[in-house]
């Protein structure tokens, strides 16, 4: 009952939108408010305006949000942008207030949302580690204790002395990002820092959330970065419109955050590299999963189709070749309608869809090239390359730990030691 | 330790807050301080060189072309001098801290800390520029072989008026600042009309007697006066209930900026 270390019960934070007017008020409108009130003092009107027009200006950013954290759980926020993510670590962090509603802490709450606020750019690094450090909440003798071991981390050992304004943008994040790092709060507020920074610095990143986790702290992560906050959390929550529409373990809410996920279908045109007019063409292209719907992001090991919707204008008969390609562009694996059918010569509008059985595919980003030609390969009627397709997110089979290997396919090894 | 957020609740912790953070306030008046001449020349001698210059523009105005006299045997140059650094400082102290809250709007929407402890900075560090044009002082009285008696150390009491009522009038305009930038514009226009309602370059017994009560309903006459009483051997007389206005509008000012800070703080990072 009393393991929580932080509670929220029923919060809302309601701001008050103002149409048609500037997002700072200027005085001559207020000025002018009340002198109307003034000299048309109607009764009943001095004070509020109609409730109509009051609600229709009020915006819940968060509505009725419950939910408790236990010591040492790492928990991930997602939701689509304005479903309330900031708002909540806002609240938490103590920056606003809420509306309704209460949350308990026990314990300090040290907040990333951004790093690097409260640099200076005049100071130099040694003094901004300072004057960051206090802001965040550090005293001098906690900082000076831990002071080597923050430039070592941000290695930027040599431009100790040097105004940050000087630094390159990669130092002044990797500083700041640095000591907030060292912070040693119970509860640990972290906003899309990993947005920032080269691959082997995000990495550092997450292995210093890893280990600060690890240490029975309390972390929240919030993040746009599903890889992330899949490598990362042990329970998510789902939020959207500013509600908690689902709280449990990670890897079903991603995936279920996933499902939810809008799904376009791409137009080829824009992709398109080489095409004969009047033949046969590309008009659509999707992936879905193999219950039918449509779905842009996987989880490892999941099943997919992709679909293609052509139109012929010719009765010749034509060949399908779809690549399927990682997120730089490289061919993984080619497969040819005539490998198992033979090929189509009719004319009209129609759907072919190949379904990958077994894919392979690792954690990322993957896209297709599709390729429309004669049997003999003499004419290609339609080509259109590297069209973004899916995502592939979690796993079906419980998360690997190869985060930051090479490849892109994922096989399943067996070791055996003698 | 728990803390219940709630809404009306930050209230509760905040005085507590206020000293919890008192290592932020002095480190945020470090910077301030170490920001300040920073890529300049001359560097901390600006806070030389300003005061100086005042006095020597204001001697000659109005000691030799207006041929004002100062009380006694005072030179007309420490007369000015009393003046000018008690205003300098509250002039810079006022303006700064206004535009405080705006200028760390970056902090305030990222980061919590009772903000009381940004205008209080501003305004302390003001009064850390005061003390190094306290040298500028130094060297006139070495000068002029002028040398202040007991009533010096009576000099920290009107130190505090002036810093309370640099203070006061600070928590109000950089509160309304936040909402109303209006008061980025209004600002100036208030200490220049200031400075002419303060008896920076005069003696303020210059001013009729009827009127001088009203007078001295401006906190920088008490402040100025008391600084010359102070300083001056008491050459130049205090005028007790001047001196009793003064402090009692700065206490209201001081009061009333404290309610209003209070009563819009929690607002400030989504108005900001």
């Amino acid at each position: 009952m009393s393991d929580w270390i932080l509670k929220s019960e029923g919060v809302g934070k309601c701001y008050q939108l103002q149409h048609s007017r500037l997002r700072h008020t200027a005085l001559r409108d207020v000025l002018g408010e009340q002198l109307k009130k003034l000299f048309c003092r109607r009764p009943n009107s001095t004070e509020k305006p109609p409730p109509e027009s009051q609600a229709a200006a009020d915006f819940w950013a968060l509505r009725d949000v419950s939910f408790s954290v236990k010591t040492g759980e790492v928990v991930g926020i997602v939701g689509r942008n304005g479903a309330g993510k900031s708002t909540l670590l806002k609240l938490l962090s103590r920056i606003t207030e809420p509306t309704e509603g209460s949350i308990t802490i026990r314990g300090r709450v040290a907040s990333l949302l951004e790093v690097g606020t409260g640099f200076h750019p005049e100071l130099t690094g040694r003094e901004n580690i300072f004057l960051n450090g206090a802001i965040l909440g550090m005293t001098r003798a906690e900082i000076r204790r831990k002071f080597d071991e923050i430039v070592a981390f941000a290695e930027v050992s040599k431009f100790l002395d040097t105004p940050v304004k000087r630094y390159s943008s990669g130092m002044y994040v990797r500083l700041a990002f640095a000591v907030a790092a060292h912070l040693e709060p119970e509860i640990l507020v972290v906003d899309e820092v990993l947005a920032v920074g080269d691959a082997e610095f995000q990495r550092k990143c997450l292995g210093k959330m890893r280990e600060v986790a690890g240490h029975g702290r309390t972390v929240l992560f919030v993040s746009h970065n599903l890889e992330a906050v899949d490598r990362l959390t042990s329970r998510c929550i789902h939020l959207q419109s500013g509600r908690v529409l689902e709280d449990g373990p990670t890897p079903t809410v991603v995936a279920n955050y996933l499902r939810r996920s809008p799904v376009e279908t791409l137009d080829p045109a824009q992709f398109r590299t080489a095409s004969i007019p009047g033949t046969v063409s590309l008009k659509r292209i999707w992936s879905e999963s193999m219950d039918g719907t449509r779905c842009a992001a996987f989880r490892q090991g999941e099943p997919f189709r992709i679909v293609l919707e052509v139109e012929a204008e010719t009765g010749a008969p034509c060949d399908y070749a779809i690549v399927l390609e990682n997120g730089r562009q490289n061919p993984l694996y080619t497969t040819h309608l005539s490998d198992l059918a033979k090929p189509i010569s009719s004319t009209g509008t129609r759907r072919l869809a190949a379904e990958f059985q077994q894919p392979m595919l690792r954690r990322g980003s993957y896209g297709v090239s599709v390729a429309i030609f004669s049997p003999d390969k003499q004419s290609f009627y339609d080509v259109v390359l590297h069209c973004p397709l899916l995502d592939v997110a979690g796993s079906l089979h419980g998360n690997f730990p190869d985060d930051n290997r090479w490849g892109d396919i994922y096989v399943g090894v067996g070791w055996k030691v003698e | 330790m728990e803390l219940i957020l709630a809404p009306g609740r930050a209230e509760k912790n905040y005085w507590g807050d206020l000293w919890r953070y008192r290592e932020l306030f002095l480190i945020l008046v470090w910077r301030d301080l170490a920001v300040r001449y920073k890529q300049t020349v001359v560097g901390v001698a600006w806070a030389v060189i300003r005061p100086l210059m005042t006095v020597a523009v204001f001697t000659v105005l109005f000691g030799k072309v207006a041929q004002l006299r100062a009380p006694g045997t005072v030179p007309y140059a420490l007369l000015v001098c009393a003046g000018a650094l008690p205003w300098q400082f509250f002039s810079s102290a006022l303006s700064e801290a206004s535009n405080s809250l705006v200028s760390s709007a970056p902090l305030i929407s990222k980061v919590y800390f009772p903000r009381l402890l940004i205008p209080a900075g501003a305004v302390m560090t003001g009064l850390v520029d005061l003390l190094l044009s306290f040298g500028v002082l130094l060297g006139l009285f070495v000068w002029m072989r002028f040398c202040p008696d007991w009533r010096l150390l009576t000099l920290p009491l009107f130190l505090l008026l002036a810093a309370g009522a640099a203070l006061g009038a600070g928590l109000w305009l950089c509160a309304l600042t936040v909402r109303y930038r209006d008061f980025r514009y209004i600002v100036p226009f208030i200490l220049q009309f200031g400075f002419f309602i303060s008896p920076v370059g005069i003696d303020s017994a210059l001013i009729p007697e009827k009127w001088r009560l009203l007078y001295s309903l401006n906190p920088m006459v008490g402040v100025i006066d008391g600084f010359r009483w102070a300083l001056l051997r008491g050459e130049s007389a205090l005028y007790l209930p001047g001196l009793v206005a003064s402090v009692a509008f700065t206490a209201v000012l001081g009061v009333g900026g404290l309610w209003y800070f209070r009563r819009v703080e929690r607002t400030f990072a989504d108005v900001i």
